[in-house]
């Protein structure tokens, strides 16, 4: 209870949905074998923490930043071309990570004071702008950054897949499963963070400013601080979460670190999770992801059974997956505005008042 | 005596419209000061350019002598200016107790702490109990705000105030569209308040039996200017008075 600063999820279905998400994450190295499960785990721990970190934002303050995933992808680099330039290593990693983050914050710091004075919308568009440019810079510079293609790197002997610890319930144990808890332990850890700054008195504030910040105002809170502060913040954890993520990959570049649709995905997890409960970011990853990796195989297997039909098997081309989460997310939207986290807590704060 | 809160030739434009014009006038601890005037008389603008949520064209607001004309709203309100709204201006979507905690935790000067839970702070927790005890809403506390009855909404606007324990209070219309028996606990407050001869209040009000009540001195607003300044009985047998508000109330 501490750890969850006194927040837990209310209600049963809620509180069943986030603990079978986290076992399925805890459990996955031994209850699977081969890569693509690990993989797909490990996209939900950094999705999960990410979009977290967005609905500090989004669902807590009420600022629209399209320049989160940008901080993501700044602690990504940080951690990929450290290693690269200094070699593999626990101490490249930790100084790239330093890196990425004292960067994040400053960034922060200037595009929140820069902007946040003014109206919601003028943030949005700056961070826009400086999303927009630091993907092209991150293009532009080969020499520093590996433009388009990248940066591969190696990382401590510790995390490589081919150390083996030994065998534990039939599973071999590798590099790849230490990093993997590594990540999920960093991710949980960042996540439980987040619960606790929301439930501190800044983060009631926050919450104040979001539903009314004249009034927030009137009692005395200097709106523009808050506001910069959660999103220096939410940066410093985006980046931390982009830094365990690059040491996963081994790898990375723009399409992995910077690209929109990264922070498209992120609002979107949000969304269907429920916006201002934190606890939304984890389910609505745990879906998103899964739903991304399975949804192509499983409308695959729908166009091959109407081959026959007109138009169906080409509505249902696997290509067309996109498409298919679109229009779940809309019915989403329109049926479960609060998202799925926000709903079941709904009902339960219903339930318990009549 | 150095006044507690002074406006010097304040003046406010909206385009070409004039709404507070030239308004010089001072406000003295100890004192009650009702403010009157028709709707539209810039009352509730005056009081906006004193908190801050409005910029004065010209003019200048000074706090005990100090030139606070430069000041954004938060800053006056740490400086001792609390502010109850005309129009309800609450958190909707958080509970009674948690709009009355916020006011609490600014009281406290709790800003930015993030380490520890809410909770934890239960000096403020408490804090925000009494408050809401002293209009009556103890038995609300964990009810939503769009819960509540407009009086009742009335009521949390006016403990948001007194949470923050400012030196001066302006209330705009703290009474409007309550229920009769709704009223006196509210007036109650403010004469409760009266007492204690630190406080500087300021109060728009349209009813002049709680005027005559409560008032040391009434000021007359009219198309932004000021009118009318002196003691109840005087200022409200003054024809220009009878002429420009009460002829037209009554
Ligand atoms: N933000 C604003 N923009 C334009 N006109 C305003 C604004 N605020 C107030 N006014 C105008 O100023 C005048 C005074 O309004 P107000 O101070 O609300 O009067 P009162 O509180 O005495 O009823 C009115 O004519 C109103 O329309
Ligand atoms: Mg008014």
């Amino acid at each position: 209870m501490r750890l969850l600063s006194g927040d837990p999820p209310r209600g049963w279905p809620a509180r069943a949905l986030v603990v079978l998400v986290a076992l399925a994450l805890a459990a996955t190295p031994l209850l699977f074998h081969g890569a693509k499960p690990l993989e797909v785990a490990e996209k939900i721990c950094v999705m999960a923490a990410l979009a977290a970190s967005y609905d500090v934002l989004l669902g807590y303050t009420g600022i629209v930043s399209f320049a989160h995933v940008m901080f993501f992808g700044v602690g990504a680099y940080g951690v990929g071309l450290a290693s690269y330039a200094l070699g593999p290593g626990w101490g490249a990693m930790a100084l790239g990570l330093a890196g990425g983050l004292a960067l994040s914050a400053a960034l922060a710091l200037a595009i929140g004071l820069f902007s946040l004075r003014v109206q919601a919308i003028f943030f949005a568009m700056v961070t826009l702008a400086v999303a927009y440019a630091f993907n092209v810079l991150a293009s532009q510079l080969p020499d520093l950054t590996g433009g388009e293609d990248g940066r591969s790197f190696r990382v401590p002997e510790l995390l490589r897949p081919g150390h083996h610890f030994g065998h534990w319930l039939g599973t071999a144990v590798t590099g790849r499963t230490l990093t993997y808890y590594l990540v999920l332990a960093g991710a949980a850890a960042l996540f439980l963070v987040l619960l606790r700054i929301v439930n501190s008195p800044f983060g009631r504030v926050l919450q104040a400013i979001r539903e009314n910040p004249l009034r927030a105002e009137a009692l005395g809170y200097r709106i523009v601080f808050h506001r910069t502060l959660a999103v220096i913040v939410t940066a410093l954890v985006a980046a931390f979460v982009g830094g365990l993520d690059a040491m996963w990959l081994r790898y990375v570049g723009p399409d992995t670190a910077l690209s929109f649709s990264i922070q498209i995905d992120v609002l979107v997890i949000v969304v269907i999770g429920g916006r201002g409960t934190l606890y939304g970011a984890v389910v609505g990853a745990a879906v998103f992801v899964i739903a991304e990796n399975y949804l192509r195989a499983l409308i695959g297997a729908a166009a091959t059974a109407t081959a026959d039909l007109p138009l169906l098997p080409n509505l249902l081309h696997p290509d067309r997956w996109l498409l298919w989460l679109g229009v779940l997310f809309i019915l989403a939207v329109r049926f479960a505005p609060r998202g799925i986290v926000g709903e079941l807590q709904r009902r339960h704060d219903e339930g318990r008042r009549s | 005596m150095t006044p507690a809160l002074e406006t010097r030739e304040l003046t406010i434009r909206f385009g070409g419209h004039v709404a507070v014009d030239a308004v010089s006038c001072a406000f003295f601890p100890g004192q009650l000061t009702a403010i009157v005037g028709p709707n539209g008389a810039g009352k509730t603008t005056y009081f906006n350019l004193m908190s801050g949520q409005l910029r004065a064209s010209s003019g200048a607001v000074l706090v005990r002598g100090r030139d606070i004309t430069g000041l954004d709203a938060p800053r006056r309100a740490r400086l001792g200016l609390g502010r109850a709204f005309q129009l309800t201006n609450l958190f909707p979507a958080l509970s009674v107790l948690e709009n009355v905690r916020l006011a609490c935790q600014a009281r406290a000067g709790v800003h930015y702490e993030m380490t520890r839970p809410w909770m934890a702070r239960r000096d403020i927790l408490a804090a925000a109990h009494a408050t809401l005890a002293r209009v009556g809403l103890e038995g609300r506390a964990g009810s939503a705000v769009s819960a509540l009855s407009h009086g009742d909404q009335r009521k949390l606007e006016v403990a948001m105030m007194m949470a923050l324990e400012p030196d001066i209070l302006m209330f705009d219309e703290p009474t409007a569209g309550m229920s009769v028996d709704e009223v006196p606990v509210v007036l109650d407050l403010i004469a409760q308040l009266k007492r204690d001869a630190s406080k500087t209040i300021l109060l728009v009000e349209h009813k002049m039996d709680v005027v005559r009540s409560l008032a040391d001195r009434i000021i007359v607003l009219h198309n932004g200017k000021l009118m009318a300044d002196g003691p109840p009985a005087e200022v409200i047998a003054s024809p220009l008075v009878r002429e420009a508000y009460l002829g037209a109330a009554a």
